[in-house]
């Protein structure tokens, strides 16, 4: 394990680099054959609106995929992950457009805890919504 | 209908082992837009101080889900699964998977609820490698939203 930022140079408000992530059908797709989850709500807008969505929409585990780049991009290691939780509040709808739609990861350190590791508080956003909630990291730093 | 409280805390028996290869972890990387070299590059894993390339974070819930499935499944439960939706999910990591780790899933229930007519299930996988050392633990909230009134 070997994390590039240092826990003595950490405080609690330290703000970790955002990060937007775009997501189009073919990301969804190419999602669903690496994770395995071929629900067709995540790629069949029949099926998404026959359900009661407003659309296609993303995996959660997808955005939960993303969202944790945030903290591995910064630490280096993504061992260095101790834990990881997130609660999916809204999802992220998908229009089959050119464009997709924009997950918008920010976080911040929430509290320095023992054995040099901290906790990351991130929030994900899209199309103005809150997607994850109690969306935590716990990450051993150097 | 609410489910049979009787299922806290059954445990179901661990599943086969799933064989972590360097190409489906490349693969899951690169889905996730993923461009750390740690997944797959060995070299460049060796230089972390690992043996092999590791796993993003989130590549197990692959493996924890599909043995979450036997509970899901189970014909006894009764859950409907096509009312079902992911509420929350958290890992807990003694060590990143690596290519190469055949790892059995232990998934238990661990809590069964019922609010405002919707089921929520809470289910516990232990996840080992095969020397039997514990690498991650995952907890996966499922909600079986109510049935529409007749």
């Amino acid at each position: 394990m070997t994390a590039k930022i240092a826990y003595d140079e950490i405080e609690v408000g330290t703000v970790l680099p955002a990060q937007t992530f775009p997501v189009t059908r073919a990301t969804l797709v190419r999602y669903a054959g690496a994770s395995g989850d071929f629900n067709p709500i995540h790629w069949n807008e029949k099926f998404a609106k026959e359900v009661g969505l407003p659309d296609v929409i993303a995996h959660g585990m997808f955005t939960m995929a993303e969202a944790i780049r945030v903290v591995t991009d910064w630490v280096g290691d993504p061992g260095a992950v101790v834990e990881y939780g997130v609660r999916f509040t809204k999802p992220v709808v998908v229009p089959n457009d050119d464009q997709g739609a924009l997950i918008e990861v920010s976080g911040k350190i929430g509290a320095k805890l023992d054995d040099n590791t901290v906790r990351v508080d991130l929030t994900a956003m899209s199309a103005g919504q809150k997607v994850l909630g109690m969306s935590r990291a716990v990450v051993r730093l150097a | 209908m609410a489910l049979d409280q009787s299922f806290v805390g059954r445990t179901y028996p661990p599943t086969a082992p799933y064989e972590v290869g360097r190409e489906k972890i490349r693969e899951f990387a690169e889905a996730v837009g993923e461009t750390n070299p740690v997944y797959t590059d060995p070299e460049a894993a060796k230089a972390f101080g690992y043996s092999d390339v590791i796993a993003p974070p989130t590549f197990v819930f692959s493996i924890t889900f599909r043995a979450a499935a036997q509970v899901v499944e189970d014909p006894q439960l009764g859950l409907d699964y096509s009312r079902v939706v992911h509420g929350d999910q958290k890992f807990a990591y003694v060590r990143p998977v690596r290519a190469g780790d055949r790892l059995t899933v232990t998934s238990t229930i661990e809590a069964i609820k019922s609010l405002a007519g919707n089921d929520v299930l809470d289910i516990r996988g232990e996840v080992h490698d095969e020397a039997g050392e514990h690498v991650v633990t995952a907890w996966t909230k499922l909600v079986a939203r109510a049935a529409e009134e007749a």
